[in-house]
């Protein structure tokens, strides 16, 4: 098999805070494939967008280490390189989009500036080549009389724009891998529609793979291939998006689907049995982890005793579909016996 | 930006009338008799009526204000009592020579202040960032006199580089370069407390920009910290530096006095003191309405240039 394009093997992100040390990603292992589509979900402080940062090393506060792991981006680990080493990545080969559309341009600087400033950076054009490049990119992400907008100011365009501006700088250098971290949740519903095509078609047109981290299991549903599902800073349960999605083994991700609201079930259409929304008890946990056993084990209603002093174990299923469970990992063992019987 | 502007200098016309009204009226609060002083212990009754009749003292004192305003619009701004010279001939050269002093120091603030700001912002908590803002809180509030008179002891007196006083060597004056070497210790004196503010101020606002969106997403497209501190997040935080930069001006018109007493540098600050020990009114008025005038001026200016700096309000000002 070819060697994936990103490598994450073990990753531990933690930040140091006054109640000890929050282990923010905890043993993160997956692949992005070339021109693959990787969706990461969770709730707030699950660990995604802390995953996201760690990949690029952006991770900013002088509390966050990462204390473990190998990213490997084309064979080469990036947790070895210089920092003037990455800041070749960023932008160039590896960029980022982040949630908050609405601030993410310097409010400042005109699109086109903005644009020349990142492709004189990495590609090395001035003047005219350097133009001719940012007026490209903006076509690429479909915005609107282009050549006037060169001249704008972030302020003069909608939300909508503005990520696209985003996309835009994220993809004028043509990167391998776009980490998008929520990048619509800024945006009206149509016009996050708009930017996760907008993403899809980029994909495909350029073959850049994405990582998608969200909260929103419809947009991993429309746009991934595989998905990883984050709690307490580990992935609980990863697949291909079908299997994970049809038959979800992990009790949060049960959970999870469960509380997606479904329009056209037999019920709510007939308007008779209004069905409330499926929630998961509790919150999230500071992802402290004073203990062993599983993190979710206090929201989760299929807890046993063992979950709360061991660590669960990796339980594989079809075509490649794993979940963290001590419950999973019993019914497989007695679906083995029975099979054997 | 015409209506913006007009707008503008209205407000303007009506800070210096309440100025004027201002000091006018706390001169009459001020003990003593202009005649009095102007004619000597000996004077008798008779000689000081006659000269309270001749300035017009003994009018209500709302004709004397107007009679005042009057003299105002027409540039005239009467003779002052002590010397028997017009008040604009006296008051204008001052004016200058204060204004270089205040240019001197503000020179000082933006060179020393804004840097140690940025500095201190993108090393927070930092031994640099932690000893620069005690030093500027320190700066902050050390009195004026007091460091000028250390300034002297120490830079003029002991180890003799600069020359204690003055604005020209009186024996041998050398021009531009004699002057310059004047203007070291009383500018740099008189900069301490606003580059302190200044320091301050651009480390907070800094350390805001630096924590913006855009910062973020310029560091995750490989642009280099040099960059983004001091192109991107120095241009965001500029309008607020600006702002204070305005507002330290009128302190410093303000604070020279001090200095300027200490230093005897021969500016409006040092003859305000000599007038009003002497109650000398006319010039009095005179200098605390130009040293308005010059703070109004340049707060306006700030604010243009506030304005124009940002694509945002740009427009609303063109």
């Amino acid at each position: 098999m070819e060697a994936p394009l990103l490598r994450v093997e073990g990753l531990q992100t933690h930040f140091a805070s006054e109640l000890g040390t929050i282990k923010a990603v905890d043993g993160v292992t997956f692949d992005v494939p070339r021109g693959g589509v990787l969706g990461m979900v969770g709730e707030s402080g699950s660990g995604k967008s802390v995953t996201g940062l760690s990949i690029l090393r952006l991770l900013g506060s002088r509390n966050a280490t990462i204390a473990g792991g190998r990213i490997l981006f084309k064979g080469e680990d990036l947790l070895q390189k210089s920092e003037a080493e990455m800041r070749q990545i960023r932008g160039g080969s590896i960029s980022m989009v982040f949630q908050n559309a609405m601030t993410s341009l310097d409010p400042f600087f005109r699109i086109g500036d903005q644009l020349a400033e990142v492709i004189k950076l990495h590609q090395g054009l001035r003047g005219k080549a350097a133009r001719d490049r940012a007026l490209h990119a903006l076509e690429l992400v479909r915005i609107p009389d282009p050549v006037a907008k060169l001249k704008s100011y972030p302020h003069q365009l909608s939300g909508g724009q503005r990520q696209r501006v985003v996309i835009a700088l994220a993809l004028a250098c043509e990167p391998d891998l776009l980490i998008a971290d929520e990048p619509t949740t800024a945006l009206d519903a149509t016009v996050q529609k708009q930017i996760i095509d907008l993403l899809l078609d980029i994909n495909r047109e350029l073959g850049t793979a994405i990582v998608m981290i969200t909260h929103d299991m419809g947009v991993v549903a429309h746009m991934c291939q595989t998905v990883a599902v984050m709690y307490a800073g580990r992935i609980v349960e990863h697949g291909a998006v079908e299997d994970v999605l049809r038959s979800p083994e992990h009790p949060y991700t049960r959970g999870l689907m469960a509380s997606v609201p479904r329009l056209h079930t037999e019920a709510s259409a007939a308007g008779r049995t209004r069905q409330r929304l499926y929630q998961i008890g509790g919150s999230a946990p500071l992802p402290l982890r004073l203990t062993d056993g599983c993190a979710f084990a206090p929201r989760c209603p299929e807890v046993g005793p063992e979950c709360w002093t061991v660590d669960p174990p990796t339980v594989g299923f079809r075509d490649g579909q794993e979940a963290v469970c001590h419950r999973r990992a019993e019914e497989t063992v007695e679906e083995d016996l029975r099979v054997r019987a | 930006m015409a209506g913006y502007l007009l707008r503008r200098l209205g407000g303007m016309v009506l800070v210096l009338l309440g100025v004027s009204l201002l000091v006018f009226l706390i001169m009459q609060l001020v003990p003593g008799d202009p005649a009095r002083t102007l004619l000597g212990p000996t004077a008798t009754a008779e000689a000081i009526a006659a000269v309270r009749q001749d300035l017009g003292l003994n009018q209500p004192l709302v004709n004397q204000y107007l009679d005042y305003l009057g003299g105002l619009l027409r540039g005239d701004l009467n003779n002052s009592l002590v010397m028997a010279q017009p008040v604009t001939e006296i008051v204008f050269p001052k004016l200058g020579n204060t204004i270089i002093l205040a240019a001197g120091a503000l020179v000082i603030c933006l060179v020393v202040g804004v840097p140690l700001g940025v500095l201190a912002a993108t090393r927070q908590y930092s031994l640099f960032d932690r000893g620069a803002m005690f030093l500027s809180l320190a700066g902050a509030s050390v009195p004026v006199y007091w460091a000028a008179l250390v300034a002297i002891s120490i830079f003029a007196l002991q180890l003799g580089w600069l020359p204690t006083s003055g604005m020209y060597d009186v024996r041998n004056p050398g021009g531009f370069g004699d002057l310059l070497l004047h203007l070291v210790l009383p500018a740099a004196t008189a900069a301490v407390v606003p580059t302190a503010v200044i320091a301050r101020l651009t480390r907070s606002v800094m350390v805001e920009a630096l924590q913006q969106d855009h910062i973020r997403m310029l560091r995750a497209n490989g642009v280099s910290e040099r960059q983004i501190v001091w192109r991107h997040a120095l241009r965001n935080a500029l309008p607020p530096i600006v702002n204070i930069v305005g507002l330290q001006v009128g302190y410093l018109l303000g604070g020279v006095i001090f200095i300027e007493v200490v230093f005897s540098w021969p500016g409006l600050g040092g003859q305000l003191y000599t007038s009003i020990t002497a109650n000398d009114m006319p010039i009095i008025q005179a200098g605390v309405l130009f040293i308005a005038v010059v703070f109004v001026v340049v707060n306006l200016v700030a604010d243009i240039v506030v304005a124009l700096l940002d694509p945002r309000t740009r427009e609303a000002v063109r």
